[in-house]
């Protein structure tokens, strides 16, 4: 590999995590749980598209085959379980609730990303020089994001999308620290994330069924077994008024 | 040295005599693409004559700002244009004056005494614009800030001519996440500065819903005539800083080339510079043109936010300048 093309596939792999972590963000930020789902596509595809240049600069077909795999299952067959499996009102509404207003999120989000550098800088340092690229820190970021995006959010869907970004995260970081990760253990991550996937869509109809709405953050606190949903609840304590 | 300054006194002549014709082109592009025919694309032109040769009224409760304010908005675009790259990529006479920095804060100084001037009348409307564009322009600030320390981290320095360079030289800079989040984050201030469609709407009239426009409520005639041609050439300025400095740094006097090869010949004889700087301005007319159809397709399909989510807009302009910076220091 020549040193201006070199160049190049680097500056592009490090586009793709600066356009990765900017959807990280958007997951944070986005209202509506359908574009937290898209972003969710973006972010894989960034991730693949990541794992292909670093595989064309290193040579490396083990990459070559994450990038497949990720292109066949996040961004198709994620998206096509959760059709299946979770209700499909929780995409038609606009606004999902969140804990914390999104500027502020958003300050908190960019905090955990300077955290991600510090964690990263240590790691990328004590790797082989070659290995060194923007991916340990973005990937960490990533990863510390999708658990922020887990603790803010209230709604089931975008919960199930920052476990996810959590596991792309990781990924992130997994394609720069080694080159060579058996296809076996690439194929059961993928399978796993899928399961997983599948579960919490299952889980997703069952709350929603039981409760009546899948805005989980509502369902914290008990309830008298009387008042079987929380919607119910406010209607009898509107008649007691 | 006579040229430096004759090819200055050109790049202000170009930013004053096209921007009308850019506002035109874009009003024009936007019905186009509502199938609507729309005014002549030199309807700016005819209405900047029309405001000259009226009356001017002024209230007799407003004070000196009122009356000075339009002055200060037309010559602050003007000013700005003496210190960036309009039709050169090399450094122009005045072009160590300011940097980029410098640049905004003249604007900047236009829409304050804009604003003055609008709460100044004591027209109920104007303060009500006016502390709106406040709050827009606050929240552009820090994103301003971060766009350009984040240029003079990679490129060592905040003067616009040498920023350009940078992107180009390697080629393979041109990809490097800083420079592409930075234009992002670039492109969402122009859209809040300009007060175009994701944060205000330029062609409502509804004036409790104004934000930019509010400004120039208040005047009339020449006074009128002078806010709307600033505003105009703010607009063009800010699109000459996107696309020569961030974007697209070709087609300018001193690196025309297209495909590798050069349009004239790369002599440097006295004529030739002339006859190169007078070729950049079809070539820069051209790349605004593009980035005119790139901001109709924005307006055309995002609606106006409601005023308190331009808050999270610039807030996303924010990250994805501090995710520029950050990528930049990511790298080893």
């Amino acid at each position: 590999m020549s040193g201006a093309t070199g160049q190049l596939l680097e500056n592009l792999n490090a586009l793709a995590g600066g356009l990765f972590l900017l959807a990280a963000f958007g997951m944070v930020a986005t209202r509506q749980a359908r574009g937290c789902l898209n972003l969710f596509i973006t972010q894989s595809l960034l991730l693949a598209a990541s794992a292909a240049l670093l595989g064309l600069r290193y040579g490396s077909e083990h990459l070559y085959g994450v990038a497949v795999v990720n292109l066949i299952s996040k961004p198709i067959i994620v998206p096509w379980l959760l059709r299946k499996t979770s209700p499909g009102e929780v995409y038609t509404r606009r606004e999902v609730e969140q804990v914390l207003n999104i500027p502020t999120s958003l300050l908190i989000a960019l905090a955990l990303v300077v955290l991600a550098y510090f964690l990263g800088r240590p790691i990328s340092n004590s790797v082989a020089s070659q290995f060194r690229g923007p991916n340990i820190a973005i990937g960490i970021a990533g990863l510390l994001l999708g658990a922020y995006t887990l603790t803010v959010r209230r709604e089931a869907l975008p919960l199930l999308l920052g476990v996810l970004a959590m596991e792309n995260g990781a990924f992130f970081t997994g394609i720069a620290i080694s080159r060579n990760l058996p296809m076996l253990v690439e194929l059961a991550i993928a399978t796993d994330g899928l399961i997983v996937v599948f579960i919490m869509g299952v889980l997703t109809r069952a709350v929603q069924k039981h409760a009546g709405t899948t805005a989980v953050g509502e369902l914290a606190t008990l309830k008298e077994a009387a008042a079987e949903s929380p919607a119910q609840a406010a209607k009898e304590e509107a008649l007691a008024k | 040295m006579f040229n430096r300054i004759l090819f200055n006194l050109i790049q202000v002549l170009v930013v004053m005599a096209f921007a009308p014709l850019v506002s035109g082109i874009l009003s024009r592009l936007k019905e186009m693409v509502q199938s609507k025919r729309g005014p002549s694309i030199f309807q700016p032109y005819r209405d900047l004559w029309k405001l000259f040769h009226k009356d001017e009224i002024v209230s007799e409760e407003s004070s000196w700002i009122f009356r000075f304010t339009p002055y200060i908005v037309f010559v602050a675009p003007i000013f700005v244009t003496l210190l960036i790259p309009v039709l050169t990529n090399y450094p122009l006479f005045f072009a160590f004056m300011g940097d980029m920095l410098g640049g905004g804060f003249v604007l900047a100084l236009g829409g304050f005494f804009a604003t003055l001037a609008a709460i100044d009348t004591a027209n109920p409307y104007g303060p009500v614009g006016a502390s709106r564009t406040r709050m827009v322009g606050f929240l552009a600030e820090p994103v301003f800030m971060i766009v350009f320390f984040t240029v003079s981290f990679v490129a060592g320095s905040t003067i616009p001519y040498i920023v350009q360079a940078k992107w180009v030289t390697p080629m393979a800079n041109f990809f490097a996440p800083s420079h592409v989040l930075l234009v992002l984050a670039f492109l969402m201030l122009i859209l809040a500065e300009g007060g175009r469609i994701p944060v205000d709407n330029p062609s409502g009239h509804f004036e409790l819903a104004m934000i930019d426009e509010s400004k120039a409520l208040e005047y009339s005639g020449r006074g009128f005539a002078l806010m709307k041609w600033g505003g105009q050439m703010k607009m063009l300025v800010l699109m000459c800083i996107f696309l020569n400095v961030l974007v697209t740094p070709w087609g300018l006097a001193g690196n025309q080339t297209l495909g590798g090869l050069h349009l004239l010949p790369p002599v440097a004889g006295p004529d030739l510079r002339v006859a190169a700087v007078l070729l950049a301005v079809p070539l820069v007319a051209l790349k605004v043109f593009c980035f005119l159809l790139v901001l109709v397709v924005i307006e055309s399909s995002l609606a106006k936010l409601r005023l308190f989510r331009i808050s999270e807009f610039l807030g996303a302009a924010f990250v994805t300048s501090v995710a520029a910076m950050i990528a930049q220091v990511f790298l080893p």
